[in-house]
């Protein structure tokens, strides 16, 4: 699997496409994935609400930016419209249980089933066109969307926005930061395992052969159209249940959040943790949610010098996000999960780096 | 049906229009000759006005001193963009070029935030008289103006290209890079010009505009009205840019017309312009000018 192989010590041969396609090379990584997961079940128990504050936040982010990367990543197609996803998620679970009273536990995968329905639509385009024009053509539907969200009433509450439940099992209300943590977790587990599965699929290789040479792809027997615009589908469906758990963890949902920027977020998680790289994803994600905060921390030791510095946090968070982005693209195209790789590999070889 | 109204929002728009096409062709400038897709040309505009209003207001430098040195600035700041930025992602994949100039659109526009804050801010009056009566209608004096410089940047465009020997190695470089490269042109000098150029007549355009609404970032909203604009006209073809300029002009002034006669719909003035880009890209994607892409296997 291309930059995979050349990071494997020489000698690890694999003899079967089996081999070949697992998701975790050796056993030892498979029980350290699964005792990373067995850890993280304690974090409520220990975790300042601060740290669970961001984890969470690292969770639904992660769920829309892996859709994301899945998009762009896997199949090669530009989505600058994914926040609009996201909020429709957001605003659609807390519709479905504020109208139709389908408890919470339903409303978020049936949230991400009508956000995918959406994101169809908006990939129809994908069928005709590609590269720079579908970039645009999301962009467009990143503003219609964001202009029907402050436009429908009915559905989003408008301008004053719309209230979300929280999360209930059999009477249980997931209503505190250490109860949602699990939610969140779980649904991290599922999206994450379920993506792994699927890029090792027939369809999962159609995707990427679809990025790699779409020409070879298509002679192949790849149906493009399909398969470009069901990539957007999918990446709707991240979004939208990455949106509906964002949704109901606030408990509040309104059509300010889910602007451009925070697409340009998504866009900037999945290069920062590297494209097509799904550890790499959640990498970027908690790159880019400790980003702002490293700021606020920065900004928060010098404001005895630079006073004046507090008020423009905003603006200093939105200029580490553009510079992060640029630094990336110049410095270390390939992303953190590369970078992790390239240390991995340095300290498997050690002393003897060649 | 109200006429005059109708009429006074055309001539709006066309105004607005020939703006448009301005940013626009500084847009295809860069495309044409670097295929770069710059995200970050409202910023330009962003960082063209604000540096005039603060020469202006700050140094309190006369008009004919400020505007000059603006416009100086503006070159060696696109020639540093492409430098130090650009030219490190030549032959990268489609994605990181957009990003980056996404990276740079962002990064700039929090930049004057920091620098010159949110509110509105309007420059001392370089005209005297405020409005003047064009066909029985009252436009504002700067207007006027606006579409004089815009037209006559739309005339130094045509000759630039036709007869400077820049214009014509940036001709040549857009057409094939290898073959303009072996011909002695440096390509590295012409990406570094067209951006510098973008760059000056992007600033150009911002101060105009400032002139007219005062400064605020609003101005950057503008390089994302540019992309209507561009695939209507064709990406690549500065003619194109023009005429597509001040078709969105007008149909954004339209669709507010309808909105408030019939539709009753709101905001249609700042979304009607996607609809049409996403129509536009379904029904013919290289738009009216642009050359089609011929894929050979």
């Amino acid at each position: 699997m291309g930059l995979g192989s050349s990071m494997r010590p020489c000698g690890d041969y694999r003899t079967t496409y089996a081999a070949d396609m697992t998701i975790f090379a050796t056993p030892v990584t498979r029980y350290v994935a699964l005792a990373f997961i067995v850890c993280l079940l304690f974090v409520p128990l220990f975790g300042s609400p601060y740290v669970l504050s961001l984890m969470i936040q690292v969770g639904y982010y992660g769920i829309a930016a892996l859709g994301l990367n899945l998009v762009v990543g896997f199949t090669g197609q530009i989505s600058l419209g994914h926040s609009a996803f996201f909020g429709f998620g957001a605003f659609a679970s807390a519709w479905l249980n504020n109208s139709f009273g389908i408890p919470v536990f339903f409303a978020i995968p049936l949230a991400g089933v009508l956000t995918m329905l959406v994101g169809l639509l908006v990939g129809i385009p994908a069928g005709r066109i590609k590269g720079l024009y579908l970039a645009i053509a999301t962009l467009a539907s990143q503003f219609i969307l964001e202009d029907f969200f402050a436009r429908a009433g009915w559905f989003t509450g408008g301008s004053s926005g719309a209230m979300a439940e929280y999360f209930t099992i059999f009477g249980y209300s997931f209503d505190t930061d250490q109860s949602y943590f699990y939610v969140v977790l779980f649904y991290v587990v599922l999206m994450y395992t379920f993506t792994s599965n699927l890029v090792r699929t027939r369809d999962g290789r159609a995707l990427i052969a679809v990025r790699d040479h779409y020409l070879s792809a298509e002679i192949m027997g790849v149906n493009l159209t399909w398969y470009r615009v069901m990539s957007f589908g999918l990446s709707a469906l991240y979004a939208g249940i990455g949106g509906a758990l964002f949704g109901h963890y606030l408990g509040f949902v309104s059509a300010e959040g889910f602007s451009i920027i925070l697409s340009i977020q998504f866009l900037a998680m999945i290069i920062i943790g590297g494209l097509g790289s799904i550890f790499g994803t959640l990498l970027g994600t908690i790159f880019m949610v400790l980003l702002p905060e490293v700021m606020e921390l920065g900004v928060g030791l010098v404001s005895g010098v630079m006073p004046d510095l507090a008020q423009s946090l905003a603006f200093i968070k939105e200029m580490a996000i553009g510079l992060a982005i640029i630094l990336f693209l110049i410095f270390e195209p390939e992303g953190l999960a590369h970078r992790w790789k390239r240390i991995k590999a340095y300290w498997k070889l050690y002393p003897f780096s060649y | 049906m109200n006429y005059e109204l109708l009429l006074q929002l055309v001539v709006n728009g066309l105004i607005v229009g020939t703006l448009y096409g301005v940013v626009a062709m500084c847009f295809v400038l860069i495309y044409k000759s670097t295929r770069v897709v710059n995200f970050a040309q409202g910023e330009f505009l962003l960082i063209g006005a604000w540096t005039c209003w603060w020469l202006l207001v700050k140094f309190e430098l006369p008009f004919w001193f400020g505007f000059p040195l603006t416009l100086a600035f503006m070159v060696i700041f696109g020639i540093a963009l492409q430098v130090i930025v650009l030219r490190p992602m030549i032959g990268e994949p489609i994605i990181s070029v957009i990003m980056v100039t996404i990276g740079l659109s962002i990064f700039f526009k929090a930049l004057m935030g920091l620098l010159f804050g949110n509110e509105t801010k309007s420059y001392p009056k370089v005209f005297a008289s405020d409005s003047i009566g064009v066909l029985g209608m009252q436009v504002q004096s700067a207007y006027i103006l606006s579409m004089g410089i815009s037209v006559l940047i739309m005339v130094a465009f045509y000759y630039f290209f036709k007869y400077s020997k820049i214009g014509l190695a940036m001709r040549a470089t857009a057409f094939d890079q290898q073959v303009a490269q072996s011909l002695g042109i440096s390509v590295k000098a012409v990406f570094a010009a067209s951006w510098a150029i973008s760059a000056v007549v992007s600033a150009l355009a911002g101060i105009v505009i400032g002139m007219v609404n005062g400064v605020s970032s609003a101005l950057s909203f503008f390089g994302i009205k540019v992309f209507p604009v561009v695939i209507l006209g064709g990406l690549d073809s500065i003619v194109g840019s023009v005429v597509g300029g001040l078709i969105i002009g007008v149909l954004e002034n339209v669709a507010e017309f309808a909105d408030s006669q019939w539709l009753h719909i709101g905001n249609l003035y700042t979304i009607a312009p996607f609809y049409a880009l996403v129509l536009i890209l379904m029904v013919k994607p290289y738009g009216l000018f642009g050359t089609k892409d011929i894929e050979r296997i």
